[in-house]
């Protein structure tokens, strides 16, 4: 018996989601007294991979080839599968991210396991089930679901699971590739990152603006305000749709969920879509200058006023406080 | 050109969402019920690709007869036909395994589904259709373009987008930019009440999920209001008090 973490990586290096999964995962680990193996895919040198044992990983299988360098689900798919198999895992944990997703639900079928994305806290054990809470109606609720596989498959939301330190000497172990030759239907052609941003579904800190900022032409109080405190930028609906930003930044029902420890929303007025987007944010100040604005009902703290002299002045206040602290 | 849509019936975006007294069920009186805003961006992108006669599009929905709306909504913005597999679509695995069921004989050169329907938000139907037809799938696209056989698509990734390319029959999970909202006009709502829908048995199937029960967000503290004129107070809130900073 075992849980098997798949550790996703960016260009070799390992995020602060990778790290919540695996921490997450060595308390699953912990809960049915087992060990915990991670499992990664790709280039990665040996001392990122045994780094992994600094959050309690014991084991760390690493598969690698000249196909594997790009994500590819079918090939992913069959590694892990083989893997969860050959360690006799009976918990496999992923990331919810962008990859994460295309992955899990293909893993789960492959290994007629239960499946549970979207997942915020530890599962409770039940014998061989498990019960774990997962975010459902875009974040304006959570649920509970039962699994009752032979092995399960959670997929943890990013910011929902503290990064814990528990170090263990870590056993790095290369595999061979287990994919199949027809698993390799797609290729990928091109990667774009924007290296000088914050990856908003993973920000720590989010600065979020509406239609309050009047035009895409003074979206650099914004920037300001999050460079000041390293946050991403984000934005709602309404401004996306009219194109003053890009539809990735949008928060809100239909776009991306967040769940940031703090959320400033400037000239946004809360509608309920919006909010489901935003509600599980640890804190939220809402800018408005409208004191009827609904977002003040579900914030933590609210300034009324004119985002063009209320954002700059705020800007300057977190350069002070940053060059201070 | 045969694509297949895969449509959900959700509460819309603007529901108060309550459940039943012990929380276990979805209080749905009173709830309008819409075609899910991502399969309808899908169902789009489908227009657009066989706009001018290139192709034909079924739309698939697991649901029981009180979602014919939504069905007829989708045959309005231009879909060819539809087939609704008769059960209560009660996880993702169910309702992917009935359209894989449905699906695996019918040659679609590619089926669409919105990123995640916004009630349940598993995003997993498209990758499970997936694995159960053999099928590439790439979730969560922004843009897709067709040569040929050959599809290139654009999908999200954490701070920025991967561009693949795939041969041959692919499954993909549709966001936000792949296309624009299609308005049903006059005659299209008109036609939609002729265009055939199949109501189809569902398969049987063991259930490896079951939701127990529900749970809305605790709600927050009173706002605390500090004066503009004095937004140093804010930022000490947040570093003192908070601890966010």
């Amino acid at each position: 018996m075992s849980v098997l973490v798949y550790v996703e990586h960016a260009e070799g290096k390992f995020k602060k989601s990778t790290f919540e999964v695996v921490s997450y995962a060595k308390a699953i680990a912990q809960q049915l007294n087992t060990n915990l193996v991670a499992l990664a895919i790709g280039n990665l040198s040996a001392e990122q991979l045994s780094s992994l044992g600094t959050y309690g990983a014991q084991k760390v299988l690493h598969v690698n080839d000249a196909q594997l360098g790009t994500f590819n689900a079918q090939a992913y798919t069959s590694i892990l599968s083989d893997a969860a198999q050959k360690e006799g895992a009976t918990v496999v944990v992923l990331a919810n991210s962008f990859s994460g997703k295309g992955l899990a639900p293909r893993l789960a079928v492959r290994l007629k396991a239960g499946l549970a994305s979207g997942v915020v806290a530890l599962p409770t054990i039940q014998g061989a089930s498990l019960s774990v809470k997962r975010t459902a109606y875009s974040g304006k609720a959570f649920a509970h679901v039962k699994l009752s596989g032979a092995i399960n498959v959670l997929a943890l939301n990013a910011n929902a699971y503290p990064v814990s330190e528990q170090p263990v000497n870590a056993e790095v172990v290369s595999l061979a590739s287990s994919a199949k030759p027809t698993d390799f239907k797609t290729s990928v052609k091109e990667i774009v990152r924007a290296s000088d941003k914050i990856s908003l579904p993973e920000a720590d800190l989010v600065v979020s603006a509406g239609r309050g900022m009047k035009g895409p032409e003074n979206w650099h109080l914004i920037e300001e305000l999050a460079e000041s405190l390293g946050a991403a930028t984000a934005c709602s609906k309404p401004v996306s749709d009219a194109g003053w930003r890009p539809h990735e930044e949008h928060v809100g029902q239909t776009g991306i969920s967040v769940s940031p420890n703090l959320y400033i929303a400037v000239g946004i007025s809360g509608a309920i879509q919006h909010l489901a987007g935003v509600s599980s944010s640890k804190t939220i100040v809402v800018i408005n200058k409208d004191p009827e604005a609904p977002f003040f009902k579900v914030a933590d703290y609210g300034i009324v006023g004119d985002a063009m002299e209320v954002v700059p002045q705020l800007t300057a206040a977190m350069k002070a406080y940053s060059q201070n602290g | 050109m045969k694509i297949l849509v895969c449509i959900s019936n959700v509460p819309d975006t603007t529901t108060k969402i309550t459940f039943n007294s012990d929380n276990t069920e979805f209080n749905a009186s009173g709830v309008q019920f819409i075609l899910n805003p991502y399969d309808e961006i899908a169902l789009s992108k489908a227009i657009d690709l066989c706009e001018g006669g290139k192709g034909t599009i079924t739309v698939i929905h697991v649901g029981e007869a009180s979602t014919e709306p939504t069905i007829r909504k989708a045959l309005a913005i231009g879909a060819d036909d539809a087939v609704r597999i008769d059960a209560a679509p009660s996880d993702a695995y169910f309702v992917a395994y009935q359209i894989a069921a449905y699906a695996k004989d019918k040659n679609f050169d590619m089926i669409l589904t919105g990123r995640e329907s916004i009630d349940y938000n598993g995003a997993q139907v498209a990758a499970m259709l997936g694995e159960f037809l053999d099928l590439p799938s790439i979730s969560i696209i922004k843009k897709l373009d067709l040569n040929g056989n050959k599809a290139t698509l654009s999908r999200e990734i954490e701070g920025g987008k991967e561009v693949v390319e795939v041969d041959g029959p692919f499954i993909a999970s549709c966001a936000e930019g792949v296309a624009e909202w299609k308005i049903p006009n006059m005659r299209g709502i008109m036609s939609a009440r002729t265009k055939p829908l199949e109501v189809l048995a569902a398969q049987s199937l063991e259930t490896l999920s079951v939701v127990e029960k529900f749970e809305t967000p605790t709600p927050r503290g009173a706002v605390k209001m500090v004066d503009a004129a004095n937004v140093a107070k804010l930022v000490d809130l947040l570093h003192n008090e908070a601890k966010v900073i």
